[in-house]
């Protein structure tokens, strides 16, 4: 998990379903008889995973986006873990 | 619609919605959690009645989606009930024992945009999946299972396990990994419904439930993520209570098929609980404003010992069924839980297990049944 490329493109892994829930304030992550409720980094890192975005895109819109930079350890960091848990996949 | 305020403070959304469609069904489970007097329960909602649960429950901020029953395929109007789900932004569990899933259908239901079949399998061995279920299904759900592969599901299997499957742990794990099922859920029964009448005959030994729990370790550690197993204790077994529902009217509001509202799948035995039905009210009053649904939020409905227990906000005191069950009382601790002035009628009834397990043929299992269901029983308030 740790030899992650910047050029792989994340997608959201198949039988998930990312979407806003305005009732609570979230992105949530819907699967089989489950949900999970994404923090706000968590959210926006999981809703720009598209499977056409490389993971660098991704950095550097969020970096963009927030006004910040360095973040590429932390999104990495959580990229890996949700591969880990299957939130989200990278064809290949 | 939008979705406002919660009325009662502290109160969240209804994030699970469980619909069962009807209590049809083909087969007839000893384990069943139905009500045993299902075949007096009134008419069936409408297609209309459904949607209208769906459109106002998804405005409170519902959003998981479970289709149960009952095997909700009996229903006709299932594909236009799913669509109207969908369309909603529901994520939609179909509930099914596969009876009734031909390639139409399946195609049907995938164009609808079902997201996801949970299958259930009684047992590993034909003989025993179709003696359990009373009826031949086993390779019927075999072949489901391909149908539901073959339309890019993802396989997710539930066993329900009891005295008389358990020792197949094994064989049933193999059966799923040559399925090719990414989820397992292996349920011990929970004893309601039917399965509280068959309690005696289906509550294993603390034995058979060590050695399936090893089984099951081994096939985790082995297949890792590819083939996720869940592993639900019977809370016999346990020295502290399962946390029901996350609490009753906190996030799980599930709707009978003659439109009564429920705060649990079982909440129609608790004495006195006057469930408000969806053909008189809307959802959002149900949820948030009926005596049924507020009754056991919060602790002041709470006796001793849980009421001073520092365990209270983890567990809620546990199912309030299974203490009416046992004790004749809803507002007592769950027996389950060791501190419970009751926990020996738990203790009581594993001992009767040990022994049973050793000495063969108990008394005659009450198969799920149609007739028996309007002639016999309401549900015993304990048994001691």
């Amino acid at each position: 998990m740790s030899e992650l490329s910047a050029g792989c493109r994340p997608t959201i892994a198949r039988g998930m379903r990312l979407q806003w829930e305005a009732a609570q304030d979230s992105h949530v992550l819907l699967y089989p008889e489950g949900m999970v409720k994404l923090n706000g980094s968590a959210g926006a890192i999981m809703s720009r995973c598209d499977g056409v975005r490389t993971l660098a895109d991704i950095v550097a819109d969020l970096e963009r986006t927030y006004g910040v930079s360095g973040l590429a350890a932390d999104v990495n960091a959580f990229v890996a873990l949700a591969l880990e848990k299957r939130w989200l996949e990278v064809p290949e | 619609m939008s979705a406002s305020p919660a009325r009662s403070p502290g109160v969240g959304p209804p994030l699970w919605l469980l619909l069962e469609l009807t209590y049809r069904c083909p087969l007839h489970c000893v384990f069943c959690y139905n009500p045993t007097e299902f075949a007096r329960t009134g008419a069936e909602l409408p297609t209309a009645e459904w949607i209208r649960v769906l459109t106002e429950a998804r405005a409170l901020g519902a959003v998981q989606l479970g289709l149960s029953g009952g095997e909700p395929l009996v229903r006709e109007d299932l594909e236009p009930i799913v669509a109207a789900a969908h369309e909603l932004g529901y994520y939609i569990n179909l509930i099914t024992s596969g009876v009734g899933l031909t390639e139409p259908r399946i195609r049907a239901l995938k164009a609808a945009g079902l997201d996801h079949i949970q299958l259930s399998f009684q047992d590993s061995t034909r003989e025993l999946n179709d003696f359990l279920s009373s009826t031949r299904t086993f390779e019927l759900k075999a072949q489901v299972a391909a149908l539901i592969r073959r339309y890019d599901y993802p396989m997710v299997l539930n066993v329900v396990l009891h005295r008389l499957n358990i020792d197949h742990v094994e064989e049933i794990l193999a059966m799923a990994e040559r399925l090719g099922a990414q989820y397992v859920e292996l349920a011990n029964t929970q004893y309601y419904g039917w399965a509280w009448l068959n309690r005696e005959q289906l509550l294993p030994s603390r034995a058979q439930l060590e050695r399936a729990e090893a089984v099951t370790q081994r096939f985790r550690a082995r297949l890792g993520a590819r083939m996720q197993i869940y592993f639900v204790v019977p809370d016999y077994f346990e020295v502290r209570p399962k946390a029901c529902m996350q609490g009753l009217g906190s996030v799980f509001l599930a709707i009978a098929p003659d439109g009564t509202a429920m705060p649990c799948h079982a909440a129609r035995l608790l004495p006195g609980l006057e469930l408000p039905n969806v053909r008189d009210s809307a959802v959002r009053a149900i949820w948030y404003d009926s005596p049924a649904f507020n009754r056991f939020r919060g602790e002041a409905w709470m006796k001793e010992p849980c009421r001073s227990c520092p365990e209270r906000s983890r567990d809620f005191g546990g199912c309030r069924c299974q203490a009416y069950l046992l004790t004749g009382d809803a507002d007592t601790a769950d027996p389950v839980c060791e501190l419970s002035p009751h926990h020996a009628l738990v203790t009581a009834a594993v001992a009767r297990a040990e022994r049973a397990a050793g000495a063969g043929a108990g008394p005659a299992l009450q198969f799920r049944d149609h007739r028996i269901s309007i002639v016999a029983v309401g549900e015993p308030p304990a048994r001691p």
